[in-house]
């Protein structure tokens, strides 16, 4: 049995992790099958109802209606597409071009480091909000943009540990072997020293995965990602805490599945990790 | 840093659409530009207002009229006492926390160590505010809601703002201690006859706590930058709101001037941070 597979079994963290994180991503491809009403349907006279098990709650509405009478389960789920899209592809363009960065910067050293790696220190010694908020009205609030503002924003922190990890490997035997055969720049960064890396840079992505989730949020919750029309759970926060006296139902439930998503993905971000690494192999 | 900030707050939107009245006439336009320096070149301005940071000038707000520097340090103290606040509370449960879990992995203490740890990365803080409000200030009615008098309202936020940190400290520290209760050292202790009391006060804790001191520094720097919701959800007169309000109204050489302040704080911290760390660890002098 592969050892991945293996650990998995015997872990029940992350086999809570997996189950989790499988259930998120079924819930955003078929939202559309799952939920009862559709993210922006509602009607005026079922507005402000609590949850069905609730005094006033209606049947239909298990957990209960915004101040528009928009069912919230049904939000809830519709909204997990905004954050599991941005948190997939804004990881994947931050690890993309902080592996661009990290890489020259690493291999080819000298004046390229020198400018990846103080760019890298300036943006890294922001509060990470603050450089986001300071950011993204340049960008606008589609959500390509949003993936933009993630993606760049967050690239340094993938080019700092590209950078050094190139910089442990660059004085190996082996890489001094392919130089020596003559095997160019670019040869050498994409096939001896990428492969290398995969291991550091996967369970580095899962974690990006459940912070970004989080400053999605965030950001919505500011007014500053996706506009208050598309559905998010930052944005149902946002107007939830507008009502949190009198419809609290409205802030309990997207929170609840922000955590939901974060913890699975966590708790996959460990098991990864552990798979990735062969020296936490014997450590337990 | 500065070349940074002054350009994405540039790349904002039109001041003088937001300021001006709507029925203003093109001339009044005109006049407010040249009030407030906008009709100057790019490069322009950008070298008078790098100059004037430079001196600590942190120019003025579009919409209150007053210096910005002085609008900050209004609204500092709030902000550092909230943020104080939150790193005391982080610092006095995860140390013991974090230290016994390493010590009794598999423990009570070290199951609620390790929920700890996991809340820090899976609760967002402004909805750990928002149900700390429904539950304490609203069910229980055990706090104030919002606001700042006394030392009541400070601990919902503090709470709330301290949760991330808390939980990144217990796991470091956690995994700091399993660590180093593997060195070959504290086997010599224990071979010698030294009791686990000892040996967990006099040599693992210290050493554990060497990375905590970098984990401070820039934990501290985040908190500026969660005081933004959290000051927001509370209502908590600090720099976060202020933040929150110039962004609300386009007053973006308010926006300019507290980022910068912010980023300043934390590269000086950050900084400091190094220092105290060369201090504390012989080891990291050496290389």
């Amino acid at each position: 049995m592969p050892y991945g597979l293996h650990r998995l079994l015997h872990d029940p963290g992350a086999i809570l992790g997996l189950i989790l994180v499988t259930l998120v991503v079924l819930t955003a491809l078929f939202a559309d099958q799952l939920a009862p009403f559709g993210p922006t349907e509602g009607s005026l006279t079922n507005a402000k109802r609590p949850e069905t098990w609730q005094e006033r709650g209606l049947p239909g509405h298990l957990l209960g209606t915004d101040q528009l009478g928009q069912d919230i389960l049904s939000r809830v789920i519709y909204c997990a597409r905004v954050s599991l899209t941005v948190a997939f592809f804004g990881v994947l363009l931050a690890s993309a071009i902080g592996v661009t960065l990290g890489l020259s910067a690493g291999y080819l050293g000298g004046r390229v480091d020198a400018l990846v790696s103080g760019a890298v220190n300036l943006l890294l010694s922001f509060p990470y909000l603050v450089l986001v908020i300071i950011v993204a009205p340049v960008f606008g609030r589609l959500l390509l943009t949003v993936i933009l503002i993630f993606g760049i924003t967050d690239a340094p922190v993938f080019a700092r540990l590209v950078r050094g990890e190139v910089l442990r490997l660059r004085g190996q035997d082996y890489v001094t072997a392919v130089r020596g055969l003559g095997a160019p720049a670019w040869r050498i960064m994409l096939l001896h020293l990428l492969p290398n890396l995969v291991g550091p840079l996967v369970t580095l992505m899962t974690f990006e995965m459940s912070a970004m989730i989080f400053y999605e949020a965030g950001l919505s919750f500011l007014g500053l990602s996706v506009p208050p029309e598309v559905p998010s759970w930052g944005n149902m926060l946002a107007l939830g805490r507008s009502f949190l006296y009198i419809y609290p139902w409205m802030s309990i439930y997207p929170g609840l599945a922000i955590s939901l998503t974060a913890f699975g993905v966590n708790l996959l971000g460990d098991w990864v990790r552990d798979v990735m690494d062969p020296r936490l192999r014997h450590a337990d | 840093m500065l070349v940074l900030v002054f350009f994405t707050v540039r790349l904002t939107g039109d001041p003088v659409g937001l300021m001006v009245a709507r029925n203003a006439t093109p001339e009044q336009r005109e006049a407010f530009r040249v009030a407030h320096g906008f009709d100057r070149p790019l490069a322009e301005q950008f070298v008078g207002y790098l100059g004037d940071a430079l001196r600590g000038d942190l120019g003025r707000s579009l919409r209150l009229h007053l210096p910005n520097m002085e609008l900050i340090m209004q609204r500092l103290p709030a902000t550092m006492e909230l943020a104080l606040a939150a790193l005391l509370l982080s610092l006095a449960i995860a140390v013991p926390l974090g230290i016994i879990s390493g010590v009794f992995p598999g423990s009570p203490l070290d199951l609620l160590a390790r929920l700890i740890g996991l809340a820090g990365q899976t609760i967002p803080s402004f909805w750990l505010a928002m149900i700390l409000i429904l539950v304490f200030a609203v069910n229980l009615r055990l706090f104030p809601t919002f606001g700042r008098d006394s030392l009541q309202h400070l601990v919902l936020p503090a709470v709330a703002l301290s949760v991330a940190s808390m939980g990144q400290m217990v796991r470091l520290l956690r995994s700091a201690v399993l660590e180093i209760t593997r060195e070959d050292y504290i086997r010599t202790a224990r071979a010698k006859g030294v009791s686990e009391i000892v040996i967990t006060l006099r040599h693992v804790t210290p050493n554990a706590l060497i990375p905590l001191v970098s984990v401070v520094g820039v934990n501290f720097t985040y908190m500026l930058g969660g005081s933004v919701y959290i000051e927001t959800i509370f209502a908590w007169p600090g720099l976060g709101t202020l933040l929150n309000d110039a962004f609300n109204d386009s007053d973006f050489p308010l926006v300019q001037a507290i980022t910068i302040f912010i980023a300043a704080f934390a590269i000086s911290l950050n900084l400091l941070t190094d220092i105290a760390y060369d201090l504390i660890d012989p080891r990291a002098r050496q290389r």
